[in-house]
């Protein structure tokens, strides 16, 4: 069983090294064709950029990092040349036309914005290599390797971690479960991965490559970076799941929970999207609510349901019913755990993946603080900026009390979107447990937890007096909840931020804890009194 | 301001300290030889497997004791000078009190086995013993555990954790058969040695045997068996530790000696938790009660009297819970290991042989006397309005559903439960759906 294990572990490695590696093989050869194709498409008007390129880049052949940065250096240049010579039409006062055609000349190439959406296509188009040739033996080799190898690893705790039960044994002793070299090479491998995804896909061709032939299986389109983004969320969330089956085999609600959350994510958030892209609808996540889904009120959102016929309307409809309807009230019955520990990826990710790092969560009362404070920040800033772009989308002003809504977009996008959600909250899973995102950043958990906090029948309830104070409730508590201080007390626990994962009733020796969806009336004790105690109720 | 001396920072003493604290203004000082802050004892096996690192059992952040204005000093207490209310710390240091709470817990026992006081031989009960127990580990391949209760298979879960055999003397022919009725006892032995326990019955140990460094190499068990093994877990029970209080003026049996307010004969002395032992229980439990939440509603009625609303202890009905590897625990009410002669029995058992309920019920009058569930989670207060209203059979089981405390989505056996019942007792009872209103009514 060990060698089936060790053997796994290297198969994974393997299909990692494969996928890693893949990013420096290849080069770009950019034939005239491809590349006025490219300049078509984009609509670059700059012709000093054009004539400069034609000059460094056409009938050459570079690696990605050399077209990707030899591209951004001459559109840099071109830019510059642009501005000065709008800067030169101004100061001799005027010529609006002159100016506003120059304007047109800039090439935007932000690094955490535009920059991809320039370059991504060229390099899509020209790269040459052994993954290009080989997509589906890529897959295997990547993928398939990787998957084959997690699955080997896992299955056989089957066996060696013993009798079913809760099996938590030198978490705290091992270097990738407790912040030691092991977690730490896995946040740096985690926060790379996410920076390329999400600001250089143009450097990843090969990876995005190795998921091509599925993505024309499903959607009829080439790979993008965010497909293969998807496969990989949906090939992860699935083998440790099968962690998560082996380990709580005993515990049916973690079993259920598991198997539904990964069915949301495989159909909602990837499979049905990229169907209906298939018959030419918007890619749509049905159960991605607002303003998680942030860019849900975005103009170009917006257009293209309106442009999307009956589909797009129902769609843009149920998007609002959502999140005005449906989320609250089904928090107010079932508790935000519906969402956050049964439907959202983002939830789903953390309790497969995330899993083997979830009491790593801090837990004292400075987090706490913090923790208010920022996601309501959040949750505001989702509210303004949403605010200010049906505003611009109404009234047809761009910019609002003088400040650009593209921008406030872009900020958001960059900040909370990108850098919070993305690098941050998955990229730290190892530093900073599974559900920092969660935690701290999430506008929609801010939403539901205060419709969970003030309006719900969900509670954890506490088991009289069994509590032993042991612990080991608010050490896997995810989410950083002191359940211990609750529970010692004799105190149900009613916090906006539990996400009804139902770990510390897992892992609790005693008995003491239960999630529970019931009457309103005595879910918060104010004064709680431990029961088995016959003289005078003491205040707590 | 009145001086509030505690000796002891377990969970007696703290909890003593903080309702102190919530009724008065009283200066309170915490004596604590083996750490600084408090933590969960019952925590420290996690520690050792890895589920927790020590900071997690600390149920308080290291700001709060100052916060509270709750002094902690570290260091033994040597002596007690109730004449002139001082204390001698070792080292030379001295403290004077007003009033005097001891809370100093317990030691594990230990009978004059030969070899008991070599190294690699100790009990779990203390920080101390948990690092001791780390430092021989990696040098112990096997590991022999002398008395079958609830730290004995906490320390066998440990060991083998590491990788390390574990041999399990047990005096009477099942685990805990001082405790549990027969068909538990078989139950969780079963479980054990599921899990390569070599788990011996009617084996007591006879001697220790040392080696060149004077530390244990082997067990001789009374039939002359020799085992050979590198660590010796003393698990037979705890006992008042109270050495440094015998032959002064407070008077001790077992325990410090206490009346239901938890004074000793000592004026404004006060002693509770495991160290306190009660001239005459006053609910007629046991004497000596050496469990987490006595000690804790103790520390609760004693800031009562000491902040002059004087109290008397009155826990209710016994209850408690433990985890025997991957089964759960609960006892609710009295079901002793054998029936008394006005007890009958209901006992149902799972046919995977790892999950039962077992209820001890009145003779003539059918009433609920005592609850055992393994493998089963039960709701505290539905059990003890069974119990303290004399609920009878029928009604216990028609309701039963209303108790269960597992969580959502496992599988209910009550209706398996009832059937069994019915076939027993010729009725034809009906497991009623389970009822928020019944469950949530007080009384």
């Amino acid at each position: 069983m060990k060698f089936i294990k060790n053997s796994g572990l290297l198969i994974c490695i393997a299909g990692f090294a494969f996928f890693v590696g893949s990013i420096f093989i290849g080069d770009h050869n950019v034939t005239p064709e491809k590349f006025n194709d490219w300049v078509n498409s984009k609509g670059i008007k700059s012709e000093i950029f054009i004539k400069n390129a034609e000059q460094e880049i056409v009938g050459k052949t570079f690696s990605s990092i050399q077209l990707s940065s030899t591209i951004i250096e001459l559109a840099e240049k071109s830019t510059q040349e642009h501005q000065d010579n709008i800067q030169l039409w101004q100061n001799s006062g005027g010529q609006d036309e002159k100016i506003n055609e120059e304007w047109s000349k800039v090439i935007w190439t932000s690094w955490s914005s535009t920059h991809k959406d320039f370059t991504y296509p060229l390099l899509q188009a020209t790269i040459n290599s052994p993954v290009k040739e080989n997509q589906w033996l890529a897959f295997f080799l990547t993928f398939g390797l990787a998957i084959i190898g997690g699955l080997l690893y896992i299955i056989p705790d089957f066996i060696l971690l013993g009798p079913a039960g809760i099996k938590n044994n030198k978490l705290f002793q091992h270097s990738a479960t407790n912040r030691g070299w092991g977690g730490i090479v896995t946040a740096v491998f985690f926060v790379v991965f996410y920076f390329l995804l999400y600001f250089f896909p143009d450097l990843i061709i090969n990876p995005i490559l190795t998921t091509n032939k599925i993505s024309l299986s499903l959607s009829g389109n080439p790979a993008s970076q965010w497909f293969m983004y998807g496969l990989i969320y949906c090939s992860v969330m699935t083998v440790f799941a099968v962690k998560m089956y082996i380990k709580y085999r005993h515990n049916l609600y973690q079993i259920i929970r598991t198997t539904v959350v990964l069915f949301f994510q495989v159909a909602f958030a990837f499979l049905i999207p990229e169907l209906l892209v298939r018959f030419n609808q918007p890619w749509y996540d049905f159960k991605n609510a607002w303003p998680l889904n942030y860019t849900f009120f975005f103009d170009w959102n917006i257009n293209s349901l309106l442009n999307s016929g009956h589909l797009g309307m129902f769609m843009l409809v149920w998007g609002i019913v959502l999140t005005v309807i449906v989320v609250p009230v089904m928090v107010y019955f079932l508790g935000k755990r519906w969402y956050c520990s049964w439907v959202c990826g983002c939830g789903g990710l953390a309790e497969t993946l995330g899993d083997p790092y979830r009491h790593l969560s801090n837990k004292s009362l400075k987090a706490w603080k913090f923790e208010r404070y920022i996601i309501h920040l959040v949750l505001l800033f989702a509210v303004v900026m949403t605010g200010a772009t049906l505003y611009s989308y109404f009234s047809g002003a761009t910019s609002i009390l003088g400040i650009d809504t593209y921008s406030i977009q872009s900020w958001y996008g960059f900040w909370i979107g990108s850098i919070f959600a993305g690098v941050i909250g998955t990229g730290f899973y190892p530093i900073l447990g599974n559900r920092a995102w969660c935690r701290f950043g999430c506008p929609l958990a801010a939403y539901l937890g205060l419709v969970q906090r003030f309006k719900s029948r969900f509670r954890i309830t506490t088991n009289g007096g069994q509590c032993i104070s042991c612990g080991n409730c608010s050490t896997y508590c995810e989410m950083g909840i002191d359940v211990r201080s609750y529970a010692q007390k004799g105190q149900n626990i009613v916090r906006s931020s539990c996400v009804g994962c139902g770990v510390c009733s897992a892992v609790c020796p005693r008995g003491v804890l239960k999630l529970e969806n019931a009457p309103e009336d005595g879910r918060i004790i104010d004064n709680p009194i431990l029961v088995g105690k016959d003289e005078i109720k003491l205040q707590v | 301001m009145e001086h509030i001396v505690i000796i002891g920072n377990g969970v007696s003493g703290i909890t003593t300290a903080r309702h102190i604290r919530k009724n008065s203004d009283k200066r309170i000082t915490v004596i604590s030889g083996e750490t600084d802050h408090f933590f969960s004892r019952t925590a420290l096996m996690y520690v050792y497997m890895g589920h927790m690192k020590f900071e997690h059992t600390k149920p308080y952040e290291d700001w709060f004791w100052k916060k509270n204005r709750i002094d902690l000093v570290r260091g033994f207490v040597q002596k007690i000078n109730p004449d002139n209310k001082t204390l001698e710390l070792t080292g030379g240091d001295s403290i004077g009190y007003d009033k005097l709470v001891l809370a100093v817990g317990s030691k594990p026992n230990k009978f004059g086995w030969p070899g008991q006081d070599l190294d690699a031989v100790q009990g779990l009960y203390s920080y101390q013993d948990l690092e001791s127990m780390e430092k021989y580990s990696p040098s112990t391949k096997r590991a022999v555990i002398v008395g079958g209760g609830l730290i004995g298979v906490e320390m066998a879960e440990m060991f083998l954790s590491r990788g390390i055999d574990v041999t399990f003397l047990v005096r009477e022919d099942r685990f805990w058969g001082g405790v549990l009725p027969k068909q538990e006892g078989e139950l969780i032995s079963r479980h054990i040695k599921k899990h390569h326990v070599d788990l011996r019955f009617n084996t007591e140990l006879q001697e220790i045997l040392a080696d060149e460094n004077g530390r244990a190499r082997a067990i001789i068990t009374k039939e002359g068996e020799e085992i050979e093994c590198q660590f010796v877990g003393l698990t037979a029970g705890v006992s008042p530790n109270i050495d440094f209080i015998k032959n002064g003026k407070i008077e001790t049996n077992r325990g410090i000696l206490v009346n239901e307010f938890l004074e000793t004969n000592v004026p404004d002395i006060y002693a509770l938790g495991d160290c306190a032992e009660f001239h005459q229980h006053p609910t007629g439990r046991r004497n000596l009660e050496q469990v987490w939440y006595t000690g804790r509603m103790m520390g609760e009625t004693l800031a009562q009297t000491i902040c002059d609303n004087k109290t008397p202890y009155r826990p209710g009905m016994w209850f408690n819970s433990a985890k025997f590897f991957d089964i759960e625990y609960q006892t609710y009410g009295w079901v002793y290991s054998e029936l008394k002669s006005n007890e009958n029995e209901f006992y149902w058992e799972h046919e995977n042989g790892e999950i039962c309920l077992h209820l001890v019920f009145d003779k003539t009058s059918n009433a609920l006397l005592g609850i055992n569930t393994f493998g089963i989670r039960m709701r505290h207060e539905v059990c003890e309005k069974w119990i303290t209203t004399g609920k009878d059979m029928n009604h216990i089981m028609e309701h039963l559903k209303d108790a269960n405390f597992d969580p959502e989505f496992y599988k209910q056996y009550e209706n398996q439960i009832v059937n069994q019942y019915n076939q027993q007792n010729g009725t034809t009872l009906k497991a009623k759906k389970r009822d928020w209103k019944r469950i949530f009514v007080k009384n």
